[in-house]
């Protein structure tokens, strides 16, 4: 399959651009800092000359006057101002234009874009304007200092110790330069019965890849130097054959190496056997030879590789299969006593376990990617509101499946808007109100058990419960004076058509938008929760399921039909006695260990007909705070659940969040335990007020 | 025009070969608690999850249990917009055929015993007559139709 090279310059294109405005953007936090200038002018040289390159020339063009304004900085002939980062940034967008579309890219804004940077650049030397030789004009970026593989051998005096000493501090400041591999040599280590035990008997050897000049090395032994022996020679990352190894660190002659590969056995084992090398000697060198090997690796590919969507989705899918075809086979071989397909069966199991969690580690992607964006977001909605906004973020780190990335972007630039336009005041009215003339978004994602909690916060006006009331009641949606709580009326935003904004900004207020931001989260299996504090702000917390993919289940059995609850949320499991089935009909409350939990009949909810088990079970689960239990006629087991969709026919059914293929090939619906929840809590509220 | 002809409860009709993927032998079905009985059932067809629909329901039918004979057509399904993949229960599937596509035109307006709207076209085929289903009206109504029905 031979890859589209311009598609994959637009790739890489895309990434320097978000690296662009990350830059430009922490730029015009730290206006002085001389790495982030050579980072946009890195990024945007090499966008112009792959640009070229691949014959996107009008990007090329384009792109070299930015670099040109950047490099001036760089030689500090030009301040790092708020235009001009702005002018940076609408250029980045117009440079992206003319990658994505060059036709499609608007001339006249890339001319006035042009004109306002020539201004700032003021008057620039003639003949650099032109654009006549740019392709070779440019200076080729600065590499990053070049870092080299230094292996050091050294052995302390044996009293060394005694004299206060500490050969661990050494080692660590060794380590602290760069990145270490450290063997320790035992080679003069006596028997116990002679261990002088305040003496020090190791040697060590440590392979250090490190961009500090040699005389850093030096400096660590500096108060050593005079009673030590210390050996440092520089390596070459990539040489790593073992034998060359030994021979270049003089633990072998070569003649032995050759001798011994003739042998065709490892050679390591080989050299220890014929007692020309200690087993340490050869540990060493193979430390080295591991450690010149990751850099060897990591050097090109820094680690990590590009892989298109859709292949990691059929792995995915794949995977998903083997997991059911694997569930099927441990259900066939159960009853059997096929004692070694059973253990062929749960190597099997070990192994697909193993591959489904790794593809789903694949897939998972910190979500500080996707707040990363938003920084941009909110300093055009600054600057188009005439309102001084801080983002703030935390839990960056926070992993999410990477589908379930994208799809949270629309709705997290919704309610990022909101917050701007609506719940952050005018700076007057802050300062008046007692708080800091600049408001401030908080962006924060944490874990919470199978679960992701994505808020979104501010410090404005928050939400005016008295006024969602009146509007709720003039468009219909509750009846006048109805008893809602202010969290209940605070969910009625989310209603279609919604919007207590007096006037239309050009931000927002028109109220579409929250319906569609639960609309997205639904469909996410997520909810949404809001809450909010007159004069304190708003809070919106989104939460979300880690994947859509797979998830642990529990399989019980409800009349004739099989169901799947996520075992996220069980918290346990309880047999319903006969007596306490009957003291409990009618009520919405079954005792457990003295705790009074409402419970949901599912055959009732279920309208099942075929006759109930004698004695019926109860799965207790939650979600945050509530917890109800569910009482079935029987618990099958735990089961690896490949969730599929459930189609638009059965979208309206919320009682399911999707559908499983069972070991036997049939299907079993996976239960929305928040919506259970939400329903056995209602239920216990009518009973209570009826 | 290629069709395939299948039987409900005795009457022959018919769906486009076009949309036809596969057809089944009947297979365990799960029920949906609470869903609308055209659409009750949900069944895996090559792994995928898919909606089982009795067409018998919508038209007004008697639902009879599965006899050997029953099957189950695999068909594409435009659902507003979204090709969905759904199983239509089948007493009989008989054969895939030509009918001539002039014959399709003349759906006659009266004496039918089946919504209009439900027929795509009557196929002449010898002397018999077979009704061309519209699938895609089919689902695309329901929505409308279960809220008529409960208003």
């Amino acid at each position: 399959m031979a890859a589209d090279p311009a598609q994959t310059f637009r790739e890489e294109a895309a990434e320097l651009l978000v690296q662009l405005e990350e830059t430009l953007l922490n730029l015009e936090q730290a206006p002085g800092d001389r790495d982030l200038v050579d980072t946009a002018f890195r990024a945007l040289h090499t966008l112009k000359g792959s640009g070229a390159m691949f014959g996107f020339d009008a990007a090329a063009a384009f792109t070299h006057h930015l670099e040109n304004a950047f490099d001036l900085v760089r030689q500090g002939r030009l301040a790092v101002t708020s235009p001009l980062i702005g002018v940076g940034l609408a250029a980045r967008d117009h440079i992206r234009a003319l990658i994505e579309d060059a036709a499609g890219a608007d001339p006249a804004g890339g001319e006035a874009l042009l004109a306002q940077l020539a201004e700032m650049v003021e008057a620039p030397p003639a003949g650099e304007d032109e654009g006549e030789g740019w392709r070779e004009d440019g200076e080729p970026a600065p590499a990053p200092r070049g870092a080299a593989t230094w292996r050091i051998r050294f052995a302390l005096a044996r009293d060394a110790m005694e004299r206060g000493t500490n050969p661990l501090l050494l080692l660590d400041e060794l380590c602290g330069l760069g990145t270490a591999t450290v063997t320790a040599n035992t080679d003069d280590l006596p028997d116990l019965d002679d261990i002088d035990p305040a003496a020090l008997y190791l040697r060590w050897d440590v392979i250090l890849t490190t961009a500090q000049p040699r005389s850093a090395i030096d400096d660590v032994f500096i108060f050593v130097l005079d009673d030590m022996t210390l050996a440092v020679e520089s390596i070459l990352a990539g040489e790593e054959r073992l034998g060359d190894i030994l021979v270049d660190r003089g633990a072998v002659a070569p003649e032995a190496v050759e001798a011994a590969a003739a042998r065709q056995e490892r050679l390591g084992a080989l050299l220890v056997r014929d007692g020309k090398v200690s087993p340490d000697g050869v540990q060493a060198a193979l430390a080295e030879q591991k450690h010149l090997r990751k850099e060897g690796e990591e050097a090109p590919a820094a680690g990590s590789i590009r892989v298109p969507a859709e292949r990691l989705d059929g792995l995915m899918d794949q995977v998903g299969e083997l997991v059911i075809a694997q569930a099927r086979l441990k259900q066939m071989i159960a009853g059997g006593d096929l004692a070694q397909v059973k253990s062929i069966a749960e190597e099997i199991e070990r192994l697909s376990n193993g591959l489904r969690d790794t593809t789903m580690g694949i897939r998972m992607v910190p979500i500080g990617t996707l707040f990363g964006r938003f920084r941009r977001l909110v300093r055009d909605l600054a600057k188009a509101l005439g309102k001084d906004i801080a983002l703030t973020v935390a839990g960056e780190e926070t992993e999410l499946d990477k589908t379930m990335i994208e799809r949270l972007n629309d709705p997290l630039v919704h309610l990022i808007r909101n917050a701007a336009d609506h719940g952050l005041e005018p700076a007057e009215e802050r300062l008046a109100a007692g708080k800091p003339a600049q408001g401030r978004i908080h962006l924060a994602a944490v874990h919470s058990g199978a679960q992701v909690l994505i808020t979104v916060s501010d410090d404005g006006r928050g939400m005016n419960a008295a006024a969602i009331r009146a509007k709720a009641e003039e468009r219909g949606l509750i009846a006048p004076g109805a008893g809602l709580s202010d969290g209940e009326l605070f969910e009625l935003v989310l209603q279609p058509g919604f919007s207590t904004a007096a006037q239309v900004t050009s931000v927002s207020g028109r109220g579409v938008g929250m319906d569609v931001v639960k609309r997205n989260i639904d469909s996410l299996r997520g909810t949404i929760a809001i809450a909010s504090r007159s004069g304190a702000g708003s809070e919106v917390t989104l939460r979300l399921p880690l994947t859509l993919a797979i998830i642990d289940g529990l399989l019980v059995r409800v009349g004739r039909g099989r169901y799947v609850i996520p075992l996220a949320a069980v918290e346990e499991c309880v047999e319903l006695s006969q007596a306490e089935d009957r003291r409990s009909q009618g009520r919405s409350f079954l005792g457990i260990r003295g705790e009074l939990v409402p419970f949901l009949r599912l055959r009732e909810l279920f309208a099942c007909e075929a006759p109930p088990e004698p004695f019926q079970k109860v799965v207790v689960v939650s979600t945050a705070e509530l917890r109800i239990g569910l009482v079935v006629d029987q618990i099958v087991g735990e089961h690896q659940t490949v969730i599929k969709s459930l189609s638009k026919l059965h979208a309206d059914i919320q009682s399911f969040s999707g559908a499983t293929i069972l070991g036997d090939g049939t299907v079993a619906l996976i239960l929305d335990v928040p919506h259970l929840v939400e329903l056995g809590q209602a239920l216990e509220q009518r009973l209570q007020d009826s | 025009m290629e069709i395939l002809t299948l039987g409900l409860q005795g009457e022959i009709f018919a769906l486009p070969a076009g949309i036809v993927r596969e057809i089944l032998d009947l297979a365990p079905v799960a029920e949906v608690p609470n869903a609308p009985p055209f659409v009750g059932g949900l069944i895996n067809v090559r792994g995928k999850v898919v909606p089982l629909a009795d067409l018998r329901v919508r038209f007004g039918m008697e639902r009879t249990p599965p006899t050997a004979d029953s099957r189950i057509v695999v068909v594409e399904v435009d659902l507003d917009g979204e090709v969905t993949t759904v199983g239509l229960l089948a007493d009989k599937v008989h054969e895939v055929t030509d009918v001539a596509e002039a014959a399709v035109e003349q759906t006659p307006r009266l004496g039918m015993r089946w919504r209009p709207d439900f027929v795509k076209g009557i196929g002449k085929r010898g002397d018999d007559f077979v009704i061309i289903i519209d699938i895609d009206r089919v689902f695309n109504t329901l929505a409308a139709d279960s809220a008529a029905l409960t208003a």
